[in-house]
């Protein structure tokens, strides 16, 4: 594979990998524990789609709002939800993000700007207009990006959320990772238009549809959806195209699923292919990359073993956090 | 205060509401509203936003598209990044369109991310049978809110309440459902009452006794606490003393005035518009129940809302409503 003349500086490219490959590892890991019995719990696999989060994730700032759904490991790393507080939020553990009360559906990380993670397809959306509202009505450039799947492209939500940022110009990147299956449904079944990004044309907003495993070329359309927003110019639906490796949830048989299919998308499984890359075109050397993923996994390593660590919460936690001032009781 | 209070000027719903709204959004910039034709030349279909756009400006006061998943949505995002929407829903029915906004997002988030990010925002909406509006206009819902831990639901029965609960409401740090029975909106005659100027708080969960009595404690919220002071009124003459509690707020839920009032009575009823079966009166009567049995000289009765939908016609409509004769009744029933 050739070097690009529309790729980023170098430094970029390493943080693109640095991202994709700790969702990589960190999806790895989680699979393996799942499957060895080490661990149990609702499992909703990012793999496969690791160059979509990593291509936003290169263009915000701390300060800019994530708001993602219940398969949504790769965007919280991609946005920098720590890993000790997120496996620990994983294990349902008290030293996690939402000390345990969320879950994997619902990870929260104000710090980092995750803020809100739903189990509802589609509903993110509407919601993420409001973190776009505010950062207007506040005066500041702070970008709102919010991942869904091609499925949410079908409900009600999306339809009103589009709509509302189309008339108010709210920054805000709508990012429809299409991986081709709504749950158990090919996309061809629900959905009667070839691209989702044909759906902004509704909304007034531009509608770009991207090759979302390709790095370089999601890296530049997050980039001009972001620039865009960040300038007040108003929001733009980017369909990035990927496919989902290991079906809607861990342990699904996966029978609606093409097996040749699946096989030739796992064999063009982009974060090696973009790994070949930056080695190729001499972005990086062998040791530099292994350096990296060793360091990775370690700080994995260190992160499982926190949350394995940490205690459950305590059982007064039931009670708080309903209201901010009333008791509850059973 | 507002059976009482002649030191200020007489308000209806509406004005009051409209009032509350004024104060709070020139106390704090964070407040702002949005709904569906809140904003001048209309001021809401009710006008309860009458002037607010033009005080405060379209970017603070924003008429939305009909499309309440998207109203409720914004909401919550900016509750979370700091702000106090107050969100309009038209009518209460509409709510079925966006509960998944109202219930799994404004009522849930605070929990599910362990507390990390509150949604103060209020949802306005206008509600109640009476004006001929047939069956998906006319609901009082505030059952399926009660029912979800983590709003806070209120149901005022003055104007004075109306203002005083809403800027409680705003400045609250939960969502709180606040419900608007728009048979009272403009109805001075019936519904009026003074109503304090500037910023007058009402805290939530504290029951207002609106008429002392030892034979009987009528339990209501809202406009059925007119019909509740009626029939106290009435029984009145033939020597039944009635002690009528306005709960004011559902969630939280005053149950100690309550519960301290049945004691002194020894009977109960419980009053509400909604549809009886599983209304918020089912609960009120399980608590008395649970936590006064062996005190009780008759069991608590429940007067609600016929359970159907709400009919068209008008005196199928009155029939749906309960009545001053219904309370009266039920009040005869164990007072025999």
């Amino acid at each position: 594979m050739s070097e690009r003349p529309d790729a980023p500086d170098r430094d970029t490219l390493l943080a693109m990998f640095e991202i994709q490959s700790r969702i990589k590892l960190c999806d790895e890991r989680f699979r393996s524990m799942l499957t060895s019995g080490q661990i149990q719990l609702i499992y909703y696999s990012p793999r496969g789609q690791e160059c979509i989060s990593a291509g936003w994730g290169v263009h915000l700032r701390p300060d800019d709002y994530v708001v993602t759904i219940y398969r949504g490991l790769h965007d919280h790393l991609a946005k920098g939800v720590p890993l000790r507080e997120l496996w620990a939020e994983f294990l349902g553990r008290a030293t996690g993000t939402c000390k345990g009360k969320g879950g994997p559906m619902h990870i929260t990380h104000p710090e980092s700007g995750l803020m809100v993670t739903t189990g509802i397809v589609g509903s993110g959306i509407p919601i993420a207009n409001g973190f776009g509202l505010a950062a207007q009505l506040n005066g500041t450039d702070q970008v709102t990006v919010v991942n869904f799947g091609d499925g949410a492209s079908n409900i009600g939500a999306f339809h009103e959320g589009l709509n509302m940022a189309g008339v108010w110009k709210l920054p805000v990147v709508f990012v429809c990772q299409n991986n081709l299956y709504g749950e158990h449904t090919p996309m061809a079944m629900s959905t009667p238009v070839e691209y989702i990004s044909e759906r902004a044309a509704s909304y007034g907003m531009p509608g770009v549809t991207v090759n979302g495993n390709d790095p370089v070329a999601t890296w530049k359309v997050m980039g001009e959806a972001v620039a865009r927003a960040r300038a007040g110019e108003g929001p733009t639906l980017v369909e990035a195209r990927t496919y989902r490796f290991h079906g809607h949830l861990m342990g699904d048989a996966m029978e609606y699923m093409d097996k040749d299919e699946r096989k030739a998308a796992m064999e063009a499984d982009p974060v090696p292919a973009f790994r070949a890359w930056l080695l190729d075109n001499g972005h990086a050397t062998e040791e530099q990359l292994a350096e990296l993923e060793e360091t990775i996994t370690a700080a994995i390593d260190d992160a499982v073993e926190f949350a394995m660590n940490s205690p459950y919460p305590d059982a007064d936690e039931l009670y708080t956090d309903v209201y901010a001032d009333l008791t509850v009781s059973k | 205060m507002s059976q009482t209070d002649t030191d200020h000027p007489v308000l209806t719903l509406a004005m009051a509401v409209n009032q509350a709204l004024d104060v709070a959004m020139g106390l704090d910039e964070k407040v702002f509203l949005l709904g569906e034709d809140i904003a001048e030349p209309s001021g809401g279909v009710y006008k309860v936003t009458k002037g607010l756009s033009t005080k405060y400006g379209t970017h603070r006061v924003r008429k939305t598209a009909i499309s309440e998943t998207a109203i409720i949505g914004a909401a919550v995002g900016a509750a979370i990044a700091g702000h106090r929407p107050v969100a309009e829903i038209m009518m209460f029915d509409f709510i079925a369109t966006c509960l998944d906004q109202v219930t799994n997002h404004a009522g849930k988030i605070r929990y599910m991310s362990g507390g990390q990010t509150p949604v103060p925002l209020v949802i306005r909406t206008s509600a109640g049978a009476g004006r001929g509006f047939g069956a998906q206009h006319s609901e009082l819902l505030e059952a399926w809110c009660v029912h979800t831990p983590g709003i806070k639901v209120v149901v005022p029965s003055t104007p004075a309440d109306a203002k005083g609960l809403l800027l409680t409401a705003i400045f609250d740090d939960d969502p709180v459902l606040f419900i608007e029975q728009m048979m009272m909106y403009w109805d001075a005659k019936r519904y009026g009452g003074p109503v304090p100027p500037g910023d007058v708080r009402i805290p939530f969960g504290v029951a207002d006794i609106k008429r002392e009595g030892s034979d009987v404690t009528l339990v209501s919220y809202g406009r059925q606490v007119h019909d509740c002071l009626a029939t106290a009124e009435k029984l009145a003459a033939d020597g039944i003393s009635c002690e009528v509690v306005d709960l004011r707020t559902l969630v939280p839920c005053d149950e100690a005035t309550v519960l301290a009032s049945v004691s002194k009575t020894k009977r109960a009823v419980v009053v509400h518009e909604a549809v009886t079966r599983c209304g918020f009166g089912a609960e009120l009567s399980s608590r008395i129940h649970e936590e006064l049995f062996g005190e009780l000289a008759a069991p608590v009765q429940r007067v609600g809302g016929a359970n159907t939908p709400i009919p068209y016609a008008t005196n199928l409509e009155s029939d749906f409503l309960p009545q001053v004769a219904d309370i009266e009744a039920a009040v005869r029933r164990i007072t025999g």
